[in-house]
């Protein structure tokens, strides 16, 4: 056994193990770290930085940044909740999210995120810009509306999967997920039983004919917010 | 002391907001005793009689007629409340924000495979179509948004009854609901 | 078609030893002999190099210089960076408009010609200027395009025209940077060391980055030479981007020499035997003359085997070009891109000193940071840290553009005052200095007595300044629209948070803002400056943030006194609706 050290999160001090993440370290302890791009089994992508700590005053993404001994971290604090739910209302503005009328309502994280930080209503400018979407594929659907390019289709598919199915394309406000085809999903070995199927935080990669079969109030996130399942330990 | 004076709009939504409000049982009846209801399809009065307390908004904003009865809400009203997520996003009629008018009106009434000898509507008296389907808050000042697809029965009564006492309207994390 | 495309991609993925990291490479070589990408290439690069479709398709994207469209024979990319509009780029863009037919983002129908807009090409002094196929044009002005169209069409190289002519305007020489200097004397020097010997001679110069940040390169040489890996890189980031930065365009012109001294030296004191300069995509017209500089060093021992007769000191130095993209100033950005990947930004740690190109320890340094290495080891630290300030030994080399009478590269010591350098370069009557380009502060007089130095002022290099007639929120809106274009995407807040900024910034200069609307656009800009992954997020808001603080005045005039104005515009809401219907908008509103 190595040397446990000492970190303290909000005011709590807590045990870590060198080469833990200060994300890991805080799950261990049953301290929640707000997070959407960052999917157990796969490496931490930093894409949706809601996993922003103050780390002796200074922002990390604890989804990367190793612990180390002493380190005094700030999470739930007003200000990082108020950061964390303006980047939940960026993604609502930037994407086209109909919770209403999707599948994933209920299910969906970055929906739960939303409730969970007590954002009410996104009020930044929606940028309603047309985005593609691709049902080639007999079992599964892309509806990139719904995307938040956080990446986790992308990892999984090449990791967990060894396909490499999807990527990303593009830049800044432009960026998208790519499927590895000239065209579209149906030309890609992507399969329903993939791990890359199951991994989408929201509803942008769906299952056809699936859609609604958990009814309202036992969906994951009628019972408890996110998080609480860490919470719990 | 009178009673405070509510007043209510449906602009382009469902109506199940309108619905949630009347699904609050019997608390109905305490809520007419709190207040009076002017302007709104619940008692069917067309126009503001007088200056108005609290305005409820449901529908998303998406043709010139609903944009003129929102001026005309927040010039009446005192407090204005979004209601539901089409108030508060545009929601499912803004599902057509992403796709071009002119293709939305062509699908609904000249190339849909119901369609026999279509036209597309352009009666002087059919309100005008927008660009888009807007959120109330891109139109008017909004005080208030209370979000969900209705918002729960019990959501709109903690609202209601916070706003009409004078409290801070703060919904706890399980009334917020965006469906 | 099909088969000759095979062919070609085939012959250029063997040239490059059928290696994924030369990617940038491979793609650079088969868009320059298609003239673009086409899908087809897309899918057979990956066939030839075995990877997947999905990886070309993700670095292909990325760059601005990459086409997936058919090109013109002749490509115009006219920058349009704010000091370029300052000079009158958008009167010579009407001009080529006018002239070529087209307007920019298309192609003429006879194939000769393709309009582009480009950031900043490093020529902001001697603005406006373009790229003709990679050769600059400089001081353009509107009388002057249709000549240059006409002669374009025509199939004349655009080096023969008058404008192909790029000024060094180096306004003052220093000493460090820009004195004589005696090939190979820092490497003689330092090969009489041991490289733990060079690295302290580095910590005792205290010399910093140049880049802007500062950091003690002789620390990062530490680290660097300390971690363990398999190999150890030096790198030079020659892919100076930030609008209004020009000083390594000058060097690399002027003093190469002294660069790839600074490299070899640096090579010897981490233990690496290959040096890579990234040389942004703007500069490749340099290549030549720095390839012959290359060739030269190696033909005198300076470059390759057993450097100047030391047995087992090998070390040489590869140019990568890169293809348009800011962000890969960043480092671990441009190591991405080194690799042939898309320039996205690493999480750190681990750091490039420990896991850096192909995941060894490697160094990145500014060129001008290499120039300084190579004058201490030729000069000594005392020498250097007797000049400069306190924490800021040394010279800066400012690259100043804009509202000034003497635009161009100065070598001035750390510690100058704005004021000073305002004297220096004809811009007294300045209304405010743009100072470290936009991802730094907007200056306003009451600031010109501070001092360009770490402690104070720090600066890449860029100097923007700003007359008293300039609109200078506009300006800070265009540096605005610069990072939602140069934003890599891969994170949220700087992706969407810039983007949604620039709408919310676009609302107020069009005279719909209020009070609240400024607050809530610095809430967001502080959310993209805290939560941001790289420098590129974390300083986009700048222009916005400081001009809230240096220049509220500006601001305050520009919002109503309401406290809420719709950004809603009802006659423009209705025009798609009655275009299609016929209706007509009732009068009453």
């Amino acid at each position: 056994m190595s040397q446990q050290l000492k970190i303290v999160i909000d005011g709590k001090e807590i045990s870590a193990g060198p080469g833990q993440t200060i994300m890991e370290a805080a799950d261990a302890a049953g301290i929640y770290i707000p997070r959407l791009c960052f999917h157990e089994g796969l490496p931490p992508g930093g894409h949706c930085r809601l996993c922003t700590v103050k780390v002796n005053g200074r922002p990390v993404s604890a989804c990367t940044f190793p612990v180390a001994e002493g380190q005094v971290i700030e999470n739930a604090s007003e200000e990082m909740t108020a950061l964390r739910r303006k980047i939940v209302e960026m993604l609502f503005c930037e994407g086209n999210h109909y919770c209403p009328s999707c599948e994933a309502s209920g299910n969906c994280e970055l929906q739960a995120m939303a409730y969970r930080l007590g954002l009410l209503n996104p009020q930044l400018p929606y940028l309603r810009k047309p985005r593609e979407l691709d049902a080639s594929h007999k079992d599964i659907y892309v509806d990139r509306n719904r995307c938040i390019l956080c990446g986790r289709c992308v990892r999984a598919s090449k990791l967990l999967d060894g396909k490499t199915v999807f990527g990303f394309e593009g830049r800044g406000i432009n960026k998208r997920v790519a499927v590895d085809a000239e065209r579209s999903l149906n030309e890609t070995p992507f399969s329903v039983t993939d791990q890359a199927a199951k991994i989408c935080p929201t509803g942008c990669l769906t299952l056809k004919r699936k859609g609604w079969a958990i009814p309202v109030g036992q969906r994951a996130f009628d019972k408890g917010p996110i998080g609480a399942d860490i919470e719990r330990k | 002391m009178a009673k405070p004076l509510v007043a209510t709009a449906p602009f382009t939504g469902c109506f199940g907001c309108h619905m949630s409000l009347l699904d609050i049982d019997d608390r109905i009846l305490k809520l007419v005793e709190l207040v009076e209801f002017d302007k709104s399809p619940i008692n069917d009065i067309k126009v503001f009689t007088r200056p108005v307390d609290v305005g409820l908004l449901e529908g998303g904003i998406s043709n010139d007629e609903n944009v003129e009865w929102l001026i005309k809400f927040r010039e009446n009203c005192k407090i204005l409340v979004a209601v539901g997520q089409c108030a508060l996003t545009g929601g499912v009629p803004a599902m057509r924000n992403t796709v071009p008018l002119k293709e939305c009106l062509e699908e609904a009434y000249l190339k849909g495979p119901t369609v026999i000898d279509g036209k597309i509507p352009n009666d002087p008296e059919i309100p005008i179509l927008l660009d888009k389907v807007y959120p109330c808050h891109e139109i008017v000042k909004i005080d208030y948004f209370l979000p969900g697809c209705p918002p729960s029965a019990d959501t709109l009564w903690a609202a209601l009854t916070a706003l009409l006492t004078g409290k801070n309207v703060g919904l706890p994390y399980e009334l917020i609901k965006y469906d | 078609m099909t088969e000759n495309y095979s062919e070609i991609i085939n012959e250029v993925v063997e040239q490059f030893g059928k290696d994924r990291s030369r990617l940038m490479d491979i793609t650079r070589a088969v868009h320059a002999k298609l003239g673009y990408l086409p899908e087809e290439a897309i899918g057979l690069i990956p066939k030839a190099l075995g990877i997947h479709r999905v990886e070309v398709r993700d670095m292909a994207s990325f760059y601005a210089f990459f086409s997936r469209e058919p090109q013109g024979r002749t490509v115009i990319r006219l920058c349009n960076s704010v000091v370029e509009r300052m000079k009158g780029a958008d009167a010579v863009a009407k001009a080529f408009e006018k002239a070529a037919g087209i307007k920019f983002g298309q192609t003429t129908a006879d194939g000769m010609l393709t309009l582009e807009y480009t950031a900043c090409i490093g020529l902001s002094d001697q603005a406006p200027a373009a790229l003709v196929n990679g050769t600059p044009l400089t001081n353009l002005c509107p009388a002057d395009v249709p000549a240059i169209v006409q002669a374009l069409k025509a199939g004349k190289s655009p080096r023969e025209l008058p404008q192909a002519r790029v000024d060094l305007n180096l306004r003052q020489p220093g000493p460090v940077i820009f004195a004589p200097m005696q090939r190979g004397a820092a490497v003689r020097r330092a090969l009489n060391m041991s490289p733990e010997e060079v690295i302290k001679e580095m910590n005792a110069s205290r010399v910093r980055g140049r880049g802007g940040a500062g950091f003690p390169t002789a620390m990062k040489w530490d680290f660097c030479r300390k971690a363990e890996g398999g190999a150890h890189y030096i790198v030079c980031n020659a892919d100076e981007g930030e609008p209004g930065t020009f000083k390594d365009r000058v060097i690399l012109a002027q003093c190469p020499d002294l660069v790839f001294e600074g490299m070899t030296v640096a090579g010897y004191a981490l233990g690496a035997v290959e040096g890579l300069v990234y040389l942004r995509a703007e500069y490749e017209y340099l290549l030549p003359s720095l390839e012959q500089c290359l060739a030269k060093r190696r033909s005198l021992g300076l470059l390759g085997e057993n450097i100047c007769g030391l047995e087992g000191f090998n070390f040489d130095i590869r140019i990568q070009l890169g293809a348009g993209a800011y962000v890969c100033g960043e480092e671990s950005a441009l190591i991405e891109s080194l690799e042939g990947k898309r320039g996205a930004p690493r999480d750190r740690p681990p750091f490039p000193v420990q896991k850096g190109y192909k995941n060894e320890p490697t160094a990145v340094n500014n060129v001008e940071t290499l120039c300084c290495a190579a004058r201490i080891m030729e000069k000594g630290a005392a020498w250097f840290n007797a000049i400069g300030t306190k924490d800021s030994t040394g010279t800066k080399l400012v690259s100043v553009s804009g509202d000034c009478e003497k635009p161009g590269v100065y070598e001035i010591q750390y510690g100058m005052s704005v004021d000073a350098l305002l004297q220096l370069v004809g811009g007294q009557n300045a209304q405010a200095v743009q100072m470290a380009g936009p991802s730094g502060q907007c200056l306003a007089p009451k600031d010109f007595g501070r001092s360009i130095c770490f402690e104070d002022l720090p600066t890449g290099g860029s100097v923007i300044v700003f007359g008293p007639q300039r609109d200078v929120l506009e300006c800070m809106h265009q540096f605005l629209e610069f990072f939602v274009e140069e934003s890599c995407g891969w994170c949220a807040p700087c992706r969407a948070g810039t983007t949604l900024m620039c709408k919310m910034v676009e609302k107020v200069l069009e005279g719909k803002g209020t009070r609240n609307d400024l607050r809530q656009i610095e809430t967001l800009g502080n959310t993209i400056k805290t939560m941001s992954r790289c420098g590129l997020g974390q300083t986009a808001a700048n222009p916005i943030l400081t001009t809230l603080r240096n220049f509220s005045n500006l601001w305050d005039a520009k919002v109503r006194s309401e406290d809420y104005v719709a950004p809603f515009d009802l006659k423009k809401a209705l025009q798609e609706a009655c275009a299609v219907t016929g209706q007509k908008p009732h009068a009453e509103e």
